[in-house]
């Protein structure tokens, strides 16, 4: 078959020069007398949608209006209504959903930030309840824009529904290794860890070292530590009292390390024990105030507003002066 | 510590104010005698972009291109008579991204007789699903996108009693993430558009009680790059319409002063069209309404006295959100 959306393509023939279409009379773009309405676009463009408006007019469900369909999502693959109308479609003539499947594929690959194919892509894996290309689907799609939303929510979506959790962590490794400041790859390890094994103990300590290996390679890497933190959430002691992750950050302060997350995470430890009743004498509110002072006149001058509201806190939260006010 | 960071560069001769009479023009323009090609591409979003346009000249205290009766009555055409939602444009099926545009439009102009509210109140409540979440439209997608605008449509109407509020609630609370923030479902990926989403939603429902305030605050700082631009992820380019949500988020958290405030204005101001007016995602690229409202809205936020002052829950005039008395929550400082 013909590929007759395509511009390109010079046998295209419009619908009005279709004899299959000479029963439809074409119904142009109408805004209801709006004077907002200017269409000169081009001729296939009006030419498709004029007749796409005729036949959901009609409510007509056929071969013809299902081709009609696959032209008018491929010259706008975003237009919701086309989608929908093509649904019924299928669904009225009991169409072979996998073709459906190679036939979204493909537009997908070319517009994957288009919520319109992400969906009609779900929905066809509900009706066949066949979640076996998606995996393949969505790091095609990955390896392209690791960190496109719409693939993460559909893999997120078929890992969870079909429970294809097996061989996720090695696939979150390898996405690491490409790309160690990957959010995405570091939000799916969350996933997948509280989805299966949850954040036991035992998994709690291979986690922590984990990301510390990783911290180590790169110490300027917001959602690594990001995700450290997510880690102590489950840590019962804390965030300021993980013996492994304690002895991390001060080797890595003596190191003379001074990576603004380094910095961020002693400040909150410090604000823990301090809020605690300070058990650790080590993590003081002057501790606090100078790494405050230190982010904000050098190490992280951007945020310098922010380092200077929070030494503001601290200041009337501990009594201890601050230079804030 | 050579560390490569993903931003802009902004160039020398940035505009100082905001280019109103180039913007006025822009908006008014838009889809009118240019690009006839992308206006028609883009039928499937005329009513949100109708909601943009139109909020940007109120905010610019510019007069809309078409009288008030004209708007209302294009509206009244894309409800949906048996469903009663409305739709991108005539002939497409209702949404409820549009059902909210289409609400904010009328109540922006005092006009909400023009359709069947009851009707949208309907459609709004038979979207909602029993875990709370809401789905946009009859296929049946979940987003915390669609709870916002659920809670934002029936707070204009003053008909929040007509869905269950705590459910709604728990779900968007169950979409928080470890670093504070908040994706489109439960374990998404933390993402500043929807975390607008989801503080705007909990601003109306008046439950921001839930948020981890501190920690979302510093995730939202970090936002901000060395050219003063934000953007919506972390290692992600700068963009005006983040400039918004974040900016949005961080004033309902009451936590707006912890922005570098001039550095963006620059960045902002930066991102105008000086040729064709309009506002661009990043300096230099092609201007559209949809930026060009959250700019003026950001610079609004941000305090510029020359713009009307914009409410962050709704991102529509304040005026008009205290015509209706309706208070959402803001933190204080
Ligand atoms: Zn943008």
């Amino acid at each position: 078959m013909s590929d007759y959306s395509s511009d390109e393509n010079d046998d295209y023939v419009l619908y009005k020069n279709r004899p299959e279409w000479s029963d439809i009379t074409p119904l142009a773009q109408d805004d209801n007398e709006e004077p907002i309405v200017a269409i000169d676009y081009t001729e296939n463009f009006k030419d498709c949608y004029d007749y796409f408006r005729a036949i959901v007019q009609k409510k007509e469900i056929s071969e013809r209006a299902l081709e009609l369909t696959q032209t008018a999502a491929n010259l706008n693959p975003a237009n919701y209504t086309v989608w929908q109308y093509r649904r019924d479609i299928l669904k009225g003539l009991d169409k072979d959903l996998h073709e459906e499947l190679e036939f979204v594929e493909k537009i997908i690959l070319k517009q994957s930030k288009n919520y319109q194919v992400w969906h009609h892509r779900k929905v066809l894996v509900e009706w066949l309840k066949d979640p076996s290309k998606e995996k393949y689907l969505t790091e095609h799609v990955l390896s392209k824009d690791a960190k496109n939303y719409h693939a993460w929510q559909h893999r997120q979506w078929v890992i969870k529904t079909f429970k294809l959790y097996d061989g996720e962590l090695d696939y979150v490794d390898l996405l690491l290794k490409d790309d160690i400041r990957n959010n995405s790859a570091w939000n799916q390890r969350y996933f997948v860890i509280n989805n299966t094994t949850g954040f036991t103990e035992e998994v709690l300590r291979q986690e922590i070292e984990y990301t510390l290996s990783r911290i180590r390679e790169i110490t300027e890497n917001e959602s690594a530590w990001n995700y450290l933190r997510g880690l102590l959430l489950h840590d019962k002691a804390g965030l300021s009292n993980n013996t492994t992750v304690k002895a991390f950050v001060e080797e890595l302060y003596e190191s003379n390390n001074r990576s603004p997350f380094l910095l961020a995470i002693i400040v909150d430890m410090c604000l823990e024990q301090v809020g605690a009743g300070g058990g650790d004498s080590n993590y003081s509110a002057k501790r606090a105030v100078e790494l405050c002072k230190d982010l904000m006149e050098k190490f992280d001058t951007v945020r310098a507003n922010y380092w200077q509201h929070m030494l503001d806190s601290i200041g009337s939260e501990s009594g201890e002066g601050t230079s804030g006010n | 510590m050579a560390t490569i960071i993903k931003d802009i560069t902004l160039q020398e001769n940035i505009p100082q104010n905001i280019l109103f009479e180039k913007h006025i023009d822009f908006i008014k323009e838009y889809g009118q005698k240019e690009n006839n090609f992308e206006y028609a591409m883009t039928d499937y979003l005329r009513i949100s972009g109708m909601y943009w346009g139109l909020t940007a000249l109120e905010l610019m205290n510019a007069s809309p291109p078409h009288t008030i009766e004209e708007i209302s009555d294009y509206i009244k055409h894309c409800q949906d008579p048996e469903s009663g939602g409305i739709s991108s444009c005539l002939n497409h099926d209702p949404h409820i991204l549009h059902t909210l545009s289409a609400v904010q439009i009328l109540c922006m102009y005092d006009n909400l007789k023009a359709i069947d509210v009851e009707g949208v109140v309907k459609y709004v409540k038979n979207l909602q699903l029993p875990n709370g979440s809401f789905t946009g439209d009859k296929w049946g997608e979940v987003d915390t996108r669609f709870s916002f605008c659920a809670v934002a449509t029936l707070s204009l109407l003053n008909r929040m009693d007509a869905i269950d509020v705590n459910k709604a609630v728990d779900f968007v609370a169950s979409c928080k993430n470890f670093d504070g923030g908040f994706g489109s479902r439960p374990l998404s990926e933390s993402h500043a558009g929807l975390i607008y989403c989801c503080l705007g939603f909990l601003s109306v429902t008046n439950r921001l009680d839930i948020v981890d305030r501190d920690k979302l605050a510093w995730w939202l700082c970090e936002r901000q790059l060395p050219s003063g631009g934000l953007n919506g992820r972390p290692e992600k380019l700068p963009d005006v319409c983040y400039s918004w949500w974040v900016l949005s988020s961080l004033t309902i958290l009451g936590k707006l002063h912890c922005i570098d405030a001039n550095a963006l204005k620059k960045f902002i101001l930066a991102c105008q069209d000086t040729e064709s007016g309009g506002f661009a995602d990043r300096p230099g690229d092609i201007p559209d309404p949809f930026h060009t409202v959250f700019g003026i809205s950001a610079l609004s936020l941000l305090g510029n006295d020359t713009v009307q002052k914009v409410n962050p829950t709704y991102c529509m005039p304040q005026h008009v959100i205290d015509r209706l008395q309706l208070k959402p929550q803001i933190l204080d400082n």
